[in-house]
């Protein structure tokens, strides 16, 4: 299990359009990718659950991945919010 | 207009099998509606923007949520509903959920979810909820609301629309914003009153709706609206255009801002960043300094909107003009001669230390720089470079996250900093500027000073030889240079200043659209010869003659 914590760093935090890159982003893995925000733990597969968190900007939430393929999925969400976030 | 809501049939399912088929048939009418809004995309790819697509996109990743399709089947299975009436009910229940957000983004979001939901439902039946209708040429659409897939493919004759429900952050709204169709959200039931065939004016910049307006009010608005189209047509085709000489040098066009409000300007006007953050506004209107907490969070707002672009922060520039009522500076006889700026960092450390790490945090989210103003030696540089050191160490043992590699540049705005510039710019990344101080202090002329106005000019060959020589110190020691004073926004002064090496302009966002414009006009060979020819000049009135000859 990998597990890593993300400052947000795009303004309006995690609204419809990043959602929508980042559970296409985990459909290419094999392991479960999870988000957690104060305790509250959601799957990334579904736009409305990410929604419900209401991640904002300068917030700071854990990813959690489990599977065979967990090392690429890690470097890969890391890219996304290290660098992709920023410019969606 | 009035769409038929989807109604609830109360039917319940019988057996195992008729289950099974109900499953069946609610996966069924999802795979339709993610092929209808596949389609929809296909055709209308050509005249739909960016943004338009980005909403289809996250329409299907919200008709293949999961979630709603695990909570449908559950009420299918366990409560034997059919999949109109679950889909209804979980719809509902989220729909209620978004709108008591807190966030008014997320309650917006509510529209989205009722919008798939109708989408799944007219699949799931025969009904038709979408209208397709064609319109009469410059029709206003006055409707409860607009759903995003409505907007999306709305009938090109449609010029406008205004709706009782809906915000501005609704995804039908930010299709009419890149659309560029003006819409009224909101407006609530004052909509009732107006009929088919009223001529109705929307103002989608203040958010007005006028019916049957008089004569007056029809011209007044004609006016505006070609006077909006006109001067945005003239911005748009500007902002994408590279500010790139004919003989292709890049310059980069910067703003001045003092807000993270101000962030919007800088982009719609085609800023690549911001030349000059200025901190004051962070420290008026208050009764105490802000803590590093509430400082920090100034720079993150900003450094959020900044799209990852370069954001100069000056530091603390107080005294001189700029007072503060709970910071007792002594009155001077020459405030501008006085305790202001970096004097009074070096000397309240304390101070100057909550800024710095209150900039250094920030800088993890956005590409943020310290500019320290009001420089006269190199040693007050070396000071402020050791506060800085210290700033560091203080996050570091709090383990807080920061920019350790953060730039630091200053300000040239005082003729010794000027004149020695050559030594300067051996212990900063980059100089910027600022032409306001530099010339009141080189022309020791008081700006406020009525009587002395005239003598005020920064086209002074005195002033123009100190900027000369800064940019050609920068070039030899190979740091950026900028100008962040108002001599950077005024058109007499760009192809002189480009003809002397400036790369980097920074100035209140609005003008940039005017120096962009003398930019791409022009080659800076052009110019070079410009710059040499008025060196050579001896006063400033046949400066300004020979530079007018180049504008006009």
């Amino acid at each position: 299990m990998i597990s890593k914590d993300y400052m947000i760093t795009s303004p309006q935090g995690i609204h419809a359009r990043p959602a929508t890159t980042l559970i296409r982003l985990t459909k290419n893995f094999n392991s479960t990718i999870s988000l957690k925000k104060n305790d509250k733990l959601v799957r990334l597969n579904s736009m409305l659950n990410i929604l419900s968190l209401v991640i904002k900007g300068g917030e700071t939430i854990s990813i959690i991945i489990e599977g065979d393929d967990e090392i690429i999925a890690a470097e890969a969400i890391d890219l996304f919010f290290t660098q992709q976030l920023k410019e969606i | 207009m009035k769409k038929a809501q989807p109604a609830l049939t109360g039917i319940l399912l019988e057996d195992e099998v008729s289950i099974a088929a109900e499953i069946e048939r609610f996966d069924d009418a999802i795979s339709k509606a993610i092929n209808e809004i596949e389609f929809i995309k296909q055709n209308t790819r050509l005249n739909l923007h960016k943004q338009g697509l980005e909403i289809l996109e996250t329409q299907i990743e919200f008709l293949s949520d999961p979630q709603i399709r695990e909570d449908v089947v559950e009420k299918i299975s366990s409560d034997k509903k059919n999949s109109n009436d679950a889909l209804i009910e979980i719809i509902t229940d989220m729909v209620t959920i978004f709108e008591n957000m807190d966030d008014g983004y997320m309650r917006a979001r509510s529209a989205d979810i009722q919008d798939i939901g109708n989408r799944i439902l007219k699949h799931l039946s025969i009904a038709d909820h979408t209208f397709t209708q064609q319109f009469d040429p410059d029709t206003i659409i006055i409707a409860e609301d607009i759903s995003p897939s409505d907007a999306i493919t709305m009938d090109k004759h449609v010029t406008g629309f205004a709706t009782q429900a809906g915000s501005k952050t609704s995804h039908a709204a930010i299709i009419a914003r890149a659309k560029g169709i003006p819409a009224v959200a909101g407006c609530g039931n004052g909509l009732d009153a107006i009929n088919n065939n009223d001529i109705v004016i929307l103002d989608g910049i203040n958010g007005l709706v006028f019916v049957n307006p008089d004569q007056q009010l029809i011209a007044d608005y004609m006016q505006k609206r070609e006077a909006y189209i006109e001067n945005g047509n003239r911005l748009k085709q500007l902002k994408e255009v590279e500010p790139i000489t004919i003989d292709g040098t890049k310059i980069t066009l910067l703003a001045n801002i003092s807000t993270a409000d101000d962030m919007e300007g800088v982009f719609d006007n085609g800023g690549e960043g911001v030349g000059l953050l200025r901190t004051e506004l962070l420290f008026m209107n208050r009764d105490s300094f802000p803590t590093e907490d509430e400082q920090f969070e100034f720079y993150k707002n900003i450094a959020l909107l900044s799209k990852n672009k370069p954001v100069i922060v000056r530091t603390i520039d107080i005294g001189g003009d700029k007072q503060l009522p709970y910071f007792n500076l002594p009155e001077e006889q020459n405030p501008f001669l006085g305790y202001r700026a970096i004097r009074i960092c070096l000397d309240r450390t304390d101070l100057f230390i909550t800024q710095l790490k209150a900039i250094l945090r920030a800088a993890v989210l956005g590409d943020l720089k310290i500019m320290l103003p009001m420089i006269s030696n190199v040693q007050e540089v070396r000071d402020a470079k050791n506060i800085l050191a210290l700033a560091k160490d203080e996050l570091l043992k709090e383990n807080a996250s920061f920019k350790p590699d953060i730039e630091l540049g200053i300000m040239i705005e005082i003729p010794s900093a000027a004149i020695t510039a050559d030594i300067l710019a051996k212990e900063v990344d980059f100089f910027s500027i600022g032409t306001n101080d530099l010339c009141q202090y080189t022309l020791a002329v008081d700006r406020m000073n009525e009587k002395i106005t005239h003598l005020y000019d920064p086209f002074n060959p005195g002033v123009l030889r100190l900027i000369n020589y800064v940019i050609e110190q920068a070039h030899k020691q190979k740091i950026p240079v900028g100008m962040c004073g108002e001599m950077a926004a005024d058109p007499l002064a760009t192809l002189l200043l480009l003809g002397m090496g400036l790369t980097d302009f920074s100035m209140g966002a609005v003008a940039i659209p005017v120096i962009k414009n003398i930019i791409i006009n022009n080659d800076l060979s052009t110019a070079r010869h410009i710059c040499k020819e008025v060196m050579t000049m001896d006063n400033s009135h046949s400066i300004i003659k020979y530079l007018q000859e180049f504008i006009s």
